[in-house]
């Protein structure tokens, strides 16, 4: 998918060229950024100032022609914050909405996607019997259903309460990584979605794409910490479940190295993607001792990044991974930290939350 | 009390009027109500003030407008007979009576259904596939068939009790034109008639009534439906 997109609103304008391939394409910003308006354009629900739409090779829409193709016939089903079920209509009828305009033959199995979402025991129930969490996923079902060329997902877990939003998050992951490789649009402002779900992050700031890339070098890239958010911002790295030790502590296999964090409930030998958060990580010039923190990782600085603050984000290389450290610009001073320092990160088992962690 | 072959005749005319008005002006009615509920255009609120005007005009002027525009020799009257349709007189011209009388509230019940059906669950249906016409008939018309059930009950049982603008239109012709409001009025008209009027007030109440809990039941039906009752 192809976007160029440029519409005024009274305070911003928005201004972007947008690409998105396969996997997850996460879109951040903060509210009011325009992320709604992105999805409407390409949806077809709102027409922009100017613009340019191309599928596969297909425009849907292309303002200097005044072509603006017809939501219905563009085929991207949409999950929207609110979600949207058909009151009048049973989980089995809403799911079974959009079948009958889907292209013959190109059908996700019904019962794949009932199984998928576990919608198995809600399928006679009535949209205004649901917890919030049973709707969206409800509504993201009726969009696979519609078999979409994309799906475009517009904050679907907002209106969520962690503990939903955390039941949901997998059967996203599952969606990503299972046989669909249906691509996705997911706009989202919350930080610990993205880094679980998306392949490609997107930061958009003040109606511009700020930074673009897989979602591990942007969310490595110090330059992206400001529009992150400084508590939020952290690097993203990959790691694997090596034990489920007796006193509730999961040690995962890194590149180099082990990391100990608080019990994750996937099995031995699973690959996770874990965010470490940059201001959760310490820097030590020689390897502590005597100290409760038990993930000390030894560590060269590649990059020293001031900003406008009092903090600086120094980018770590940890045995061939980055790993972000949001630390003060005294500290740096007093420990001489410079390019190409050798070092150690300290990082506390229970900084990462299990909410951070994600497959 | 009894009832007499004349108030039989205004019964049956009464209710063949109203069902022909109310299977006329629900399909109307439910358009106006529509571009009122969300289109905005200019002249909107004249279409609106137009629609209403018949609910605030005394019945007898709306009855001497009707007459003015449809009396044979009138413009549209004339161009209504060469097609073969004459509403002075007639009872046809009685259903034209009841539909102009009762659209006002039609509209109005059908307009607030529109109004309370939240547009993005119609853009939800679109990114599913459904053109717009499937989107109306999938999504928005189960979800307003309350307000049109209620419409059409308003329109049927305005429909029933007319009797100012038609007796101004179409006068009191038994068999003809005399509806039962009409009949009732002209029982009390002669002396003596106390009784047949009193008959035919209560047959207009059973009627009334028997609207109501049939519209009632119906309503029931519809809101179990939109609920999702399995």
């Amino acid at each position: 998918m192809k976007l160029r997109l440029k519409h005024h609103f009274s305070d911003f304008t928005l201004d972007l060229d947008l690409e998105a391939g396969s996997g997850i394409t996460a879109l951040f910003g903060r509210s009011g950024a325009g992320k709604s308006t992105i999805i409407n354009a390409v949806a077809g629900l709102l027409r922009p100032d100017e613009g340019h739409l191309e599928v596969g090779g297909e425009t849907l829409m292309d303002t200097t022609r005044n072509l603006h193709t017809a939501p219905h016939k563009r085929r991207f089903g949409t999950v929207f914050q609110d979600a949207r079920l058909f009151p009048h209509l049973t989980v089995a009828q809403n799911l079974d909405f959009g079948t009958r305009y889907a292209p013959k033959g190109s059908n996700i199995p019904r019962n794949d996607v009932i199984d998928l979402l576990g919608l198995n025991a809600l399928l006679t129930r009535a949209p205004n019997t649901l917890s919030g969490g049973e709707k969206q996923r409800t509504a993201l079902g009726r969009a696979l259903l519609s078999a979409p060329r994309m799906l475009l997902m517009d904050e679907p877990l907002a209106s969520l309460d962690a503990t939903r939003k955390h039941e949901i998050l997998p059967y996203l992951e599952h969606l990503r990584d299972g046989p669909l490789k249906l691509p996705i649009l997911y706009v989202s402002h919350a930080v610990d979605e993205i880094t679980r779900l998306a392949d490609t992050l997107v930061l958009l700031k003040d109606g511009k794409i700020a930074a673009q890339g897989p979602l591990r070098d942007v969310m490595s890239d110090p330059a992206a910490v400001p529009l992150i958010g400084v508590r939020e911002a952290g690097s993203v790295i990959e790691a694997t479940v090596q034990s489920h030790d007796t006193d509730g502590l999961t040690t995962l296999k890194l590149h180099a190295g082990t990391l100990v964090l608080p019990a994750v409930t996937a099995s031995v030998g699973t690959k996770l993607r874990l965010r470490i958060k940059a201001q959760d990580v310490m820097i030590a010039r020689t390897r502590p001792t005597d100290i409760s923190a038990l993930n000390i990782l030894a560590a060269s600085i590649t990059g020293i990044h001031e900003g406008t603050g009092p903090g600086v984000a120094v980018t770590l290389d940890i045995g061939g991974e980055v790993v972000l450290a949001r630390i003060t610009r005294r500290a740096v001073i007093a420990l001489d930290l410079r390019v190409g320092t050798s070092c150690f990160a300290v990082v506390k088992s229970t900084t990462i939350a299990p909410t951070s962690v994600g497959r | 009390m009894t009832l007499d072959a004349v108030a039989w005749d205004a019964l049956r005319l009464s209710l063949w009027v109203a069902v022909w008005a109310t299977v006329i002006a629900v399909p109307l009615a439910l358009w106006i109500a529509w571009i009122l509920a969300r289109k905005e255009f200019w002249g909107k609120s004249l279409l609106n003030a137009l629609v209403h005007l018949p609910l605030v005009l005394p019945p007898v002027v709306t009855g001497y407008v009707l007459l003015v525009l449809f009396s044979p020799n009138a413009p549209a009257g004339a161009a209504l007979a060469t097609i073969g349709l004459t509403l002075a007189f007639k009872w046809t011209g009685a259903v034209l009576a009841a539909i102009v009388m009762g659209f006002p509230l039609m509209v109005r019940a059908m307009r607030l259904a529109f109004e309370a059906v939240d547009p993005k669950i119609e853009d939800a249906a679109a990114t599913l596939g459904a053109s717009r016409l499937s989107v109306f008939t999938r999504v928005t018309l189960p979800l307003i068939a309350p307000g049109i059930l209620a419409g059409s009950v308003m329109g049927f049982a305005k429909a029933m009790g007319e009797f100012g603008a038609t007796i101004t239109f179409v006068a009191n012709i038994p068999g003809q034109t005399q509806t039962l409001p009409i009949a009732i009025w002209t029982a009390l008209q002669i002396p003596g008639g106390e009784g047949k009027a009193a008959a035919m007030a209560l047959l207009s109440c059973t009627v009334a009534l028997g609207a109501v809990f049939l519209s009632e039941w119906l309503a029931r039906r519809v809101a179990l439906r939109i609920a999702g009752a399995p």
